[in-house]
């Protein structure tokens, strides 16, 4: 997107058109004629698989909104007639319900490609922020949605998580009656965050165009973490990326579609078959998958606030990696103990993971305790050192030189 | 080196933690695993079993639980346990409905296609009162009932597609009645259940052999019943499940399809990039081949 678009439209109205309103040469610069390094792999593909899952969530979360009613007594019974009665309904259900599911494993996967290669480093921290933000609104939409069918799961995830605002001291308690409405979770907390669910994709979508603005800005980084110097070095957008972007996507909708057609009550919670009932508490309370890890840190103190400021820390962490990392490599390739460093950070998420659906007690919560910590250090102090102390592998002197072989 | 045994040995250690705990932080017995005849990518409901387990929920379940959510309407739809409309309409009209006429007075009228199954008591209070517990709603029971699998077997389940966890645990329960071992302290209108969680359950032992009569040459035992209950219920909580499989394998067969045409166009395409840059610059794409 550097420097006047070549866009020349040969159509007579096009040509019109573009020196009245220069969208076509907007979108030949930013979806044709964009260069992307040659050399990235499968991962980068998860940006586009994201753009089209924000899109499956919109289009059949319109259509599941038109038949959908927020309203306590009638909000379970209407997505039960929505999976009965309505046309395909269950289809745009589960559509929907795994939408959530695939956007949250293709947002990971995307995160951790970004660490891994250190794509949040200069110049791209504006881009990697907007992406923390993203990541923020689609945990308060999915959190949101997920209260909406008001089973019992619904219902107490509900409670559980705007009671963590009660460890606020001093206002705690005011904001949480705030955040309800009334004096516990009831009926205008549904309708609010019936509203709030509609809004909050929108402002995600607002926030991606930003951070794609962003990306097309600095250009793509790529698993060597050097810069694109040359033409050599770049493929135009289309069809290289398209291409590939549509076959993996292609693969991604497999996957997706085995949940939804074979296996729908793999992920939700079968307490959440039961209508929501404020005089039963289930036995556990677990939250959806992609939220585990940081149920996980906010169980493993003790101290309630302390938990809470924990669970928020450890999302917010995440926007000052560009500064927090001092390493002037980027991709973990030419950082030998980095790599090492970030499996075992991955080991640590996948094990807060497994560990948020268990019982807090015994060797869980110790388990915990070592992973919450090994979380925060590979920030806070393995992140800062290691750029001082790593002694990192030579870098090639170009994308094309890492591709072909020092001959090109 | 010396990270990489870290890490494995860190993962390992995870491992045995993950196999070794379920057992002791869940207490809930496991159900055996049956043969249904819905399982499976292409599983369909067995209509004879359907009709069999509705007959089961008129004779013995209705009389304390309700199935809001199901439609006598829904009888006769595709998928399900294959009534006529007719016969469906009978059903129907057996039922007392309770109503209001046209001066606004309440009328207790026989049900129709488009109504809903009456629940057998007025409100949750009145069933409470005769119950103690007010017995639960059917409609999305096969679904709620499920029990965790643990790990590493939720892992394979995706692969397998084990989906029935709610029948298997329905048909086992309601075979699960037995007398309390001894230590175990049931409380008064309590029950011991081998595999409900806690083992104390409000519900006596429903069934008995003989109890309900089919016509279809089905052995009547409580084995039997307990299957045929159970698939009913598991229609009822999820009554387009064949729709779904059919058009999932529909889906299927155009994702496997286009992606593989997509695979290779993104082969076409990138096969000049992949090559030295000499003959990329050249840019013809008649002149290289695949």
């Amino acid at each position: 997107m550097s420097g006047h678009s070549t866009y020349q439209p040969q159509n007579k109205f096009l040509q019109w058109f573009e020196k009245r309103l220069p969208i076509g040469g907007l979108i030949h610069s930013s979806f044709i004629a964009y260069p992307t390094p040659r050399n990235l792999n499968y991962l980068w593909t998860f940006g586009g698989i994201l753009a089209f899952m924000l899109g499956v969530q919109i289009v059949t979360g319109i259509v599941l909104a038109m038949h959908y009613t927020p309203h306590v007594d009638l909000a379970f019974r209407s997505i039960e007639s929505i999976m009965r009665d309505v046309n395909f309904g269950w289809l745009l259900r589960y559509l929907h319900a795994y939408g959530a599911s695939m956007f949250f494993l293709a947002v990971y996967i995307h995160m951790f490609r970004g660490i891994y290669y250190g794509s949040y480093k200069e110049p791209r921290e504006v881009l990697w922020i907007l992406g923390v933000i993203i990541y923020l609104l689609m945990m308060a939409t999915g959190f949101m949605g997920y209260v909406l069918v008001w089973g019992q799961m619904s219902f107490w995830a509900a409670t559980v998580i705007t009671n963590l605002f009660s460890a606020i001291p001093g206002v705690g308690e005011t904001l949480v009656t705030w955040l309800w409405g009334g004096f516990a979770v009831g009926n205008p907390t549904l309708n609010r965050f019936y509203s709030l669910h509609y809004l909050l994709p929108f402002v995600i979508a607002g926030v991606v165009v930003l951070h794609i603005w962003a990306l097309h800005v600095a250009g793509q980084n790529n698993p060597t973490g050097i810069e694109a110097k040359s033409d050599k070095d770049t493929v135009p957008f289309t069809p290289y990326a398209t291409v590939k972007d549509g076959f993996f996507l292609a693969c991604f909708c497999i996957v997706y579609a085995w949940f939804v057609f074979y296996i729908p009550g793999y992920l939700l919670n079968g307490d959440n078959f039961i209508p929501a009932n404020p005089a039963v508490t289930p036995a556990e309370i677990v939250p959806e998958w992609y939220y585990l890890p940081f149920y996980a840190i906010l169980r493993s103190i003790p101290d309630k606030l302390m938990g809470v400021i924990a669970l928020f820390s450890a999302i917010l962490v995440l926007a000052f990696i560009p500064w927090l990392d001092t390493s002037r490599v980027r991709s973990a390739r030419y950082r030998p103990l980095f790599k090492q460093f970030f499996w075992l950070w991955v080991i640590a998420c996948v094990g807060l993971g497994w560990l948020g659906s268990k019982q807090p007690e015994g060797i869980y919560v110790i388990l915990s305790r070592v992973f919450t910590v090994y979380y925060f250090a590979f920030f806070l102090i393995i992140m800062p050192l290691l750029g001082i102390f790593e002694k990192t592998k030579p870098l090639p002197n170009s994308i094309s030189e890492s591709v072909l072989g020092a001959k090109a | 080196m010396m990270m990489k045994r870290t890490v494995l040995a860190l993962t390992f250690a995870v491992a045995v933690a993950a196999l070794a705990l379920p057992a002791t932080a869940e207490e809930q017995v496991a159900p055996p695993r049956l043969k249904w005849s819905f399982a499976g990518p292409f599983g369909k409901y067995d209509p004879a079993q359907l009709q069999r387990g509705f007959k089961i929920y008129r004779e013995v379940c209705s009389l304390c639980h309700s199935i809001q959510m199901l439609a006598f309407r829904n009888l006769a739809e595709p998928g399900g346990p294959g009534f006529s409309e007719a016969q469906a309409a009978a059903v129907a009209a057996e039922a007392k409905i309770q109503d209001l006429d046209d001066k606004g007075a309440p009328i207790e009228r026989p049900g129709r296609l488009a109504d809903y199954f009456p629940s057998p008591f007025p409100n949750e209070l009145a069933a409470k009162a005769v119950h103690g517990v007010a017995p639960p709603d059917m409609s999305t029971l096969a679904k709620a009932r499920t029990y965790s699998r643990g790990f590493p077997w939720f892992i394979f389940d995706a692969f397998t597609q084990y989906q029935e966890q709610g029948p298997d645990y329905i048909a086992a329960y309601l075979q699960g009645f037995k007398d309390a071992p001894k230590g175990f302290e049931l409380p008064a209108n309590g029950h011991y259940n081998e595999y409900f969680p806690g083992h104390n359950t409000a519900m006596p032992p429903p069934l008995q052999a003989g109890q309900v009569t089919f016509d279809d040459g089905a052995p009547q035992t409580v084995d039997q019943y307990s299957r045929d209950i159970s698939a009913f219920l598991m229609w009822v909580a999820e009554p387009h499940l064949v729709q779904r499989k059919r058009i999932g394998f529909q889906a299927m067969i155009f994702l496997i399809v286009l992606a593989g045409l997509m695979y290779f166009t993104k082969k076409k395409v990138w096969h000049e990039v992949e090559k030295p840059p000499e003959a990329a610059r050249g840019q013809d794409p008649k002149k290289t081949t695949i």
